[in-house]
Formats: structure tokens, C-alpha cells, sequence
């Protein structure tokens, strides 16, 4: 029985990114704080190695030497390169991404407008995902090798391998276009757009805080088949990793305790293995919702919806760097922090990290 | 250990040091056949196995067995619907899709073969030199690898293909940049559990250097494991890279790219729905294969991984 | 020992289907228990823990129970529904585990374990549940019971952690306990202390007691009869005050290879085997 516990250690060590499994708290934050800096320091040398020169793309081709030279100096290019990298996080760490070529407004402005839209459907999206996900894995793990089992793994190995753009297009053709179930691109009809206040941003909290029923469901009948389809990728890989975490669990000694005590079967899946699961659980939940926020790049384009994946892309295609970078930046820190979440999450739900 | 003790003795050393190798590659031989009966017990790893078979064959046979141009258009052709003539349609531009597919095949194949081939050896690099001398070498190395795989990979891909500009080479490059770090833990795992076996410290006893020892004898121990990961992990690249070239950031028209093929579909997708369809299964049908192949492999090479 | 039998098993057999072939771990067991206390010795494999969990209807998936005969008072044992086996299992008849780092649930409080245990056999609130829990924290003499039944399986000791257990399941006041290897997990300081505790409930209850061990002189000195496994048959049954008269080899050879404070210092005797003693 005690040849269990190393791979169950390893299983958790697996799904854990940013500690080990000893780290202390400040050993996490130090953690994050170095990733961090990783992070912008990869995204300032991609903007060093960009073949367009950006004072060029500031002042035109046809300005004089003096005043390239003065925007080159204005724009610290004449630095050292580690001047320059210091420069570059003093900015980032006072919100200063600079400004968009494409919309003329500073990038952290664009950013905050657009960062909603994709909060909510990736939020949205994990929902449903963890909703059906956990108690999938569950049944597959409970009936390993009958039906449910390979039902979850095909529906898995299918979720692995589909092009998540194809199967969004798939989904807008079939429901959208032939059998008008919901609605299509967008976050709401065009007509309803300007009525919305935006107090959180979130489109499904603010028309009910307006209390515009309607309009809500409007809404809803747009989020529902980019989120569903967010959704399907994160269930795959909850259902599959807690199907794995949960064989795990009902090998271990104290569930043949509990069934010696004649406690239901009910009682020992879902209150004394769940509740072991639920500790290694909520690192995978965490890794697969900061993959959806990534994951919508893509969505996000194909449903029009305007978020930070399609500003990203909108940038990206018309060559505004800053925005690009700044974008790039804001999604890794939001992958950071994420993952750090889960890991001070983890050290409330498991009584034997807390110290 | 005949080797060892055989070193010095003249006549004999020549015999042996010919034969050693003929019974190590026996050995290897002997443990490839057990993998492969194994592997052919598995019926969704062949089906995975005949899919990415048939890709490769499709590749090398494209030029014979297309029945069209695939890049030369024909606009009296547009927009046709699958037929005995197309197979599978013909494209806003009266190109054969099918031909368009098959010529795409080798995207596809090129974007794994040369991640595979050049994120694999990094991972294997950085991770067997940070399990061996570990100390501050493994700390740094480490670090560095856990800031990569704390990054969001596509995004990631995205902002260095935008700095690089648009094109296969450089999606492929971006993947790859993406890709190696779990290659690096993989090898830097299996390289702690050897580095303290008898036969390795056998090795340094006859004087081979850190480098020797790494090259010959730590890595190809670390290879089977990071193989079965590069497989596994080939049907997400195969995913990104189509996911670039529907963005527009990988291979550039008029190349038959699959990505880019369903992208150009889109404005015809309710009533020509075929011409995005097609690339789509395709992309799909090729990285099932990589996945099932992937999976088989892993429950014969690491029994231990299976989750 | 009194005459009325609590638990009749004719002929046990387990088996498990594995990938390289069945496994018999339990061949033609046969034995009859009164209020009395029990003891199972045999080595590792030999089917003592399995006799034990066979009786509980607890035998893993991959396993079957095939018996002649297995009542307990009124309960045939081989033909219960999971439902029927619910009201058995820890009311009637409950099991003491090895290793109480493994078998208390690491995620739930003692108290939420314990209390667990006797609501799902007494309809009680959960004040009243509490109140008897600590009482049973007490009869397990831990000394501050309010603190550990608070307290997470990993923050008390091996010895604490297995009156935990004992505790946890003596609380339904089960009829027959068995107990699998109850104090080889622990250090041997407080293996003694522990047994004693155990022994102290077992008598005050008027329980049954099926003790597996390895150990025979512990199994001798707390047991009134001993039953000795070897691959699956019990190869011989004795009174615990006539060991020294077993007549088994395999029995003999069991109690030579302990050492003696008084005797000399050769070379412990390694156990001899015969082929024939596991054809029973």
C-alpha cells in the first residue's frame, strides 16, 4: 500500500508549476517575481530583434537626421541595452506599455477595455468545464474500463486533437447558421450594443444590474457557444486528470477504512476521495483556466468577440508592436498570477501544507 | 562489465570490443521487438501508427498521386462542389482541394519533424547538464526553464513570429522556442536517478569526461522518455502551427497550408461549408494519429506515466 | 471462553485474477469463534490479512470469496446486498488497520472521522455525536482530547494516530473486532502501550477479537487461541498457554527463530519449509 504514495506525490508535483511542494509562501512569491521578470525580459529582446526600426515607424521615412536622432534619444534606443531593459520594466511596472499605432490611445487604456470581454468567457467557460469535467472524471475513474471510462477518453483524445478554430467554425455553421439556436459573432446584437452601461465590463453582470432581462438573454445566446466550446477543452483535461487523481485516491488505505465503518459508497466517492482530489485539482482547474484566457486567441477571432485575443491579433496583423507586447505581457502576468493563486489555494485545501 | 575488465589484454581486446557492440546491439534489438509486440497489442496505437505512416507516404507521393496543380488556379472552376472529378471540391480560386491537401501534408509533417528535431536536443541538453552537475548550474538552468513553461506558449509564439514576420520558417522556430522546456525536466528526472549508478560512476572511474559521460551514457537513458513526450506533444504543435496559419502568421498563400486552407473557406462557410471543412478533418485526423501513437508509446516505453 | 459461536467459517477460499494467472491466497480456511479472543499468525502472503478482510466482504475488485459456510450470529455473510453489508460493517463487526498514517482520511478533522463513523450507525445529532466522541478520545486515554479531535491526521503521532483509529472504530460498538497488523506500523516504545489499550476495551466490552500478526509471542500473550497460516492454510490451531507444545514443524519453527533473553548466542534458526505443508 505505502508504494502508492510516491506516485501520488509525483502526480502533484506534476501539475504544480511555479513551487515545489515544500515551497514556503515567500519561496512562491519569490518565484513569481523572478517568472516575471523572465517574462519581460523575453518580450523586450523580441522587441529588439523586430526587423522594422521603430523610431522609423514613429517619425516616417522621410523625417531629417536630427530628428531621427532626437526620437532615437527621446525613445532611449541610444542606451545600453541593459539601460534600456531597465527602462523598459520601469515603464511596465508603472502600467506604461505605450501607445497603439492602430488605435492612438495608450495600451494599458485598450488593454483594461478589452481584458472583460475575454475574463468573461474564459471564466465562463471553466465553469461549465469543471461543472461537467469533475464529475466525468469522477464516473470514469468509479467505472474504470467500462463505458463511461472510454467515453472519456475518447472524448478526451477528440478534445486533444481538434484544431479549436475549426470546430468553432463547425459550431457557428451548425448552430448559428443552419439551426439558428444562438446567436453569432459578437458579444451582443448590434442593435442592443449601445444600450449597455459598462460597470464591470462583464456583459452578463451589467445588463442585470440594469435589470434589462432581455438583453441578458441576448447576451447570453452570443457567450454561449464560444464559451461551450472553451468549455469542452478545459472538460477534457479536468475530467481526464481527475479521473487519474481519483484512482489514486480510492487505492489508498483510508477508503478501505471508511468502507470497514459502513459508510455508503456515495459517501466515500464523492466526500473522502473527492475531497483528497480536490486539493490537486484546483492547481489542474487553475493551469486549464489560464490556458482558456490563452485559448481565446483564437475563439476570440473567429466569434468576433472583443477581447484581448482579437486585439492582440488585430495588432499583431497590422504590425503595432506595443500593443502586441503589451498584450503578450498582460496574458503572462495573468498566467503567473493564476498559477500562484492555485498554489496559496492549495495550501488552504490541503491541512497538511498549512504551517 | 566484460569491457572493463578486457581493456588492456591485447589480442582478446580486438575480439571483444568487435563483439561487445554486436551483443549490446543485440540486447537493443531484443528490448525494440519486445516494445514493438507490445505496441502492436495496442489497436488504437496502430491506427495512430497507419495514420502518421500514411502522412509520410503522402508526402514523399504527392507529386504521383495528386490528381491536380495545387497551386495553379482555374476560376471557371470555382466553388465546385465534391464531385467524381474533385473529390473534395475546388476552392474560391478553382484550385482541387484535394490536391491542395495532399500537397499540404508536408507542412504539417515539416512543422513536427523540425521542432522535434531541434526542440528535443535543447530540452536534452539543458536538462541532462542540469541533473548532472546540479548545484547552482541545475538552479540556473531550472529557473530558466520554469519561467518558459510558466509562459502562455501560443501567445508566446504569436509575439515572436510578429517580431520575426509571417512565414513557416519562423512559426516553426517560434514552436520550437515554446516547446523545450518539458523536455528539459523529463531529462533532467531520468538523468538524477542514473547519475549515482554503479555503471556511470564505472565510467568516470576510467576516466571519461563529464562530457563523454553525458553524451554516451546519460542521454540516450533519457531519450525513450523524452520521445514519448516529443510524440505526444507533436499533435499540439501540429495545432499551433495550423492555429498560426489561420491567423495568417504561418505559411504564406499560395502554399496549400491546412491552417490557412480553413481560414480562406471561412467566407464561403454556409454555402460552400466543404472548402473549410476538408483541412479541418484533416488537421484533426492527423494529430488523433500523433495522439493515439503517443499514448501507445508511453504505456510501452513508461508504464509509470500513465495518467 | 464461552460456548456460544459468534462466527462460523467452513472451508474460505479466496483467489484473485491477475495478469499472470489466479492468485489463491486463501485455501479451505475453516474455524468457529466464540466470545473469545482469536490470533492469526503466518507470514507475509500467507493469507491472514485476507481471511480478515474476506470476513468483512472488503476483498479488492480483482478478488472472489467462495465458502461453505460464513455466519455470523444470524448473518449468512456470503449472500449480502451492499445495503446489508453497511448494517454490518462497523456496527457488528470492524477491522484495525496497520498504519494509521495511511488509513485516517488526510483531508478530514479526527472529530468529522470519528463522528462520521457512529451517526452512520446512530441516529444522534451532531452535539450529541461530539459528546461521545471525545468520550471515546478519553477511553483511548488521549490525554487532551478536545485538541486532537480538532486536529488533522498528520499532526499527531503513529501511537496517537492508531487510538485514533481504535477509537474511531469502537465508537459504533461493533461485536467482533479485528485487528490486521494493529502495531506494526508503530515504534516499539509504544507497540506495548498501544496492545494494552486495546486489550483494556476488547475485555470491558465483552468484544470478540481476531488478532493478525506476525508475531507470535505477541499474538500468544494477548490471544486464548492461535491459528497458524502457511500459504494460505491454516496448518495448525493451538491453545496460546500450549504453544510450546505445537507439533507442527512449521510452527516451531516460527517460535525458534526468536531469540531468547536467556539462551545462547548462536545463530537464529532459518525457518524451514516443506512443500507439502501448503498442499493441506
Amino acid at each position: 500500500m505505502s508504494s502508492v504514495t510516491p506516485t501520488r506525490r509525483g502526480g502533484r508535483k506534476r501539475a504544480r508549476l511555479l513551487s515545489g511542494p515544500g515551497g514556503s509562501i515567500l519561496r512562491v512569491v519569490a518565484s513569481v517575481i523572478i517568472t516575471f521578470f523572465g517574462l519581460l525580459l523575453v518580450t523586450f529582446l523580441i522587441g529588439r530583434i523586430l526587423p522594422i526600426d521603430p523610431v522609423i515607424a514613429a517619425v516616417g521615412d522621410h523625417a531629417s537626421e536630427a530628428i531621427y536622432n532626437r526620437v532615437r534619444e527621446e525613445m532611449g534606443l541610444n542606451l545600453p541595452l541593459w539601460q534600456q531593459f531597465f527602462v523598459y520594466v520601469n515603464n511596465v511596472l508603472h502600467g506604461d506599455f505605450g501607445k497603439s499605432i492602430l488605435t492612438s490611445q495608450p495600451v494599458l487604456h485598450d488593454i483594461a477595455r478589452v481584458f472583460p470581454a475575454t475574463l468573461e468567457l474564459a471564466t465562463l467557460g471553466t465553469i461549465i468545464g469543471v461543472i461537467l469535467g469533475v464529475p466525468t472524471g469522477v464516473l470514469a475513474a468509479v467505472h474504470k474500463g467500462k463505458w463511461p471510462d472510454h467515453l472519456v477518453r475518447i472524448f478526451g483524445l477528440v478534445g486533444y486533437s481538434m484544431p479549436i478554430f475549426w470546430l468553432g467554425l463547425m459550431g457557428l455553421l451548425v448552430f448559428y447558421m443552419k439551426l439558428d439556436w444562438v446567436a453569432g459573432p459578437g458579444r451582443v446584437d448590434a442593435f442592443y450594443a449601445d444600450f449597455i452601461e459598462p460597470t464591470t465590463g462583464l456583459m452578463l453582470v451589467d445588463t442585470l444590474l440594469d435589470g434589462d432581462i432581455d438583453l441578458f438573454w441576448n447576451a447570453v445566446s452570443h457567450i454561449i457557444l464560444p464559451a461551450s466550446l472553451l468549455a469542452y477543452f478545459s472538460l477534457a483535461y479536468i475530467a481526464r486528470m481527475t479521473r487519474s487523481f481519483m484512482l489514486e485516491q480510492l487505492s489508498q488505505e483510508y477508503i478501505l477504512a471508511a468502507r470497514v465503518k459502513g459508510i455508503s459508497e456515495f459517501r466515500i466517492i464523492w466526500r473522502h476521495a473527492l475531497g483528497n482530489v480536490m486539493v490537486p485539482l484546483v492547481t489542474v482547474i487553475a493551469l486549464s483556466y489560464a490556458n482558456l484566457l490563452e485559448g481565446s486567441v483564437l475563439t476570440e477571432t473567429i466569434f468576433a468577440w472583443p477581447g484581448l485575443g482579437l486585439y492582440i491579433t488585430n495588432s499583431l496583423l497590422n504590425a503595432d508592436m506595443n500593443a502586441v507586447l503589451g498584450g503578450t505581457v498582460v496574458v503572462g502576468a495573468v498566467f503567473i498570477g493564476v498559477n500562484m493563486l492555485s498554489d496559496l489555494l492549495y495550501r488552504l485545501l490541503d491541512p497538511r501544507a498549512r504551517r | 562489465m566484460q569491457t572493463v575488465t578486457n581493456q588492456n589484454s591485447g589480442g582478446l581486446r580486438q575480439w571483444l570490443t568487435s563483439n561487445t557492440p554486436q551483443s549490446r546491439f543485440q540486447a537493443r534489438c531484443g528490448r525494440t521487438w519486445l516494445a514493438w509486440t507490445k505496441l502492436t497489442e495496442n489497436r488504437l496505437a496502430m491506427i495512430g501508427l497507419g495514420i502518421v505512416v500514411a502522412l509520410i507516404l503522402i508526402t514523399i507521393l504527392a507529386p504521383v498521386i495528386s490528381p491536380y496543380n495545387p497551386i495553379a488556379a482555374d476560376l471557371t472552376k470555382r466553388i465546385l462542389p465534391p464531385s467524381a472529378a474533385h473529390w473534395f471540391g475546388t476552392d474560391q480560386l478553382g484550385r482541387d482541394i484535394l490536391s491542395r491537401l495532399i500537397y499540404g501534408a508536408q507542412y504539417t509533417l515539416m512543422v513536427v519533424g523540425l521542432v522535434a528535431i531541434t526542440a528535443a536536443p535543447v530540452g536534452l541538453l539543458i536538462g541532462t547538464i542540469a541533473g548532472y552537475f546540479g548545484g547552482w548550474v541545475d538552479a540556473v538552468l531550472m529557473r530558466i526553464t520554469d519561467i518558459f513553461l510558466a509562459f502562455p506558449k501560443l501567445i508566446l509564439a504569436l509575439a515572436f513570429v510578429s517580431a520575426l514576420g509571417p512565414g513557416l520558417e519562423n512559426a516553426v522556430f517560434a514552436i520550437a522556442l515554446t516547446a523545450w522546456p518539458p523536455y528539459a525536466r523529463i531529462a533532467r528526472a531520468e538523468t538524477i536517478t542514473v547519475r549515482r549508478s554503479d555503471y556511470i560512476d564505472a565510467a568516470r572511474l576510467q576516466g571519461v569526461s563529464s562530457r563523454g559521460l553525458i553524451l554516451g551514457h546519460i542521454m540516450p537513458m533519457c531519450i525513450s522518455s523524452v520521445v514519448v513526450r516529443v510524440t505526444l506533444d507533436m499533435a499540439g504543435m501540429i495545432l499551433i502551427a495550423a492555429g498560426l496559419g489561420f491567423l495568417g502568421l504561418g505559411a504564406q498563400p499560395p502554399m496549400p497550408e491546412w491552417g490557412a486552407m480553413v481560414s480562406e473557406g471561412r467566407q464561403f462557410l454556409l454555402q460552400q461549408w466543404w472548402v473549410s471543412t476538408v483541412p479541418g478533418l484533416a488537421i484533426f485526423v492527423v494529430s488523433l494519429g500523433f495522439n493515439l501513437l503517443g499514448d501507445g508509446l508511453r504505456d510501452v516505453l513508461d508504464p509509470r506515466g500513465g495518467d | 471462553m464461552t460456548s456460544e459461536t459468534l462466527l462460523s467459517v467452513k472451508n474460505l477460499a479466496v483467489s484473485f485474477t491477475t495478469s499472470k494467472g489466479p492468485v489463491n491466497a486463501v485455501r479451505g480456511v475453516s474455524f468457529d469463534l466464540g466470545r473469545e479472543r482469536l490470533g492469526i499468525v503466518g507470514e507475509s502472503g500467507s493469507g491472514k490479512s485476507q481471511t480478515g478482510r474476506a470476513i468483512l466482504g472488503l476483498t479488492a475488485a480483482n478478488g472472489s470469496i467462495t465458502a461453505d459456510k460464513m455466519q455470523f450470529h444470524d448473518v449468512d455473510l456470503r449472500h449480502l446486498s451492499p445495503k446489508q453489508w453497511r448494517k454490518v460493517r462497523g456496527a457488528r463487526i470492524s477491522m484495525i488497520m496497520q498504519d494509521p498514517k495511511y488509513s485516517l482520511n488526510p483531508v478530514m478533522t479526527i472529530g468529522d472521522q470519528i463522528i462520521e463513523a457512529y451517526r452512520e450507525h446512530h441516529k444522534v445529532g451532531t452535539k450529541e455525536a461530539t459528546h461521545r466522541a471525545i468520550e471515546m478520545l478519553e477511553a483511548v486515554k488521549i490525554r487532551d482530547p478536545q485538541r486532537v479531535f480538532k486536529s488533522y491526521p498528520h499532526e499527531v503521532s503513529g501511537g496517537m494516530g492508531q487510538r485514533v483509529m481504535i477509537a474511531m472504530m469502537l465508537i459504533p460498538d461493533p461485536e467482533l473486532l479485528i485487528a490486521d497488523e494493529p502495531t506494526s506500523a508503530l515504534d516499539v516504545t509504544v507497540q506495548l502501550q498501544v496492545m494494552a489499550i486495546l486489550d483494556d476495551l476488547v475485555r470491558e466490552r465483552g468484544m470478540a477479537l481476531i488478532f493478525i500478526s506476525h508475531d507470535l509471542h505477541l499474538v500468544s500473550s494477548f490471544c486464548d487461541r492461535v491459528l497458524v497460516m502457511y500459504q494460505g492454510h491454516v496448518v495448525e490451531e493451538i491453545r496460546a498457554s500450549e504453544l510450546d507444545q505445537a507439533k507442527h514443524p512449521y510452527t516451531q519453527g516460527l517460535l525458534n527463530c526468536l531469540p531468547k533473553m536467556d539462551g545462547n548466542h548462536d545463530d537464529l534458526p532459518v525457518l524451514q519449509r516443506q512443500a507439502s505443508w501448503a498442499e493441506g
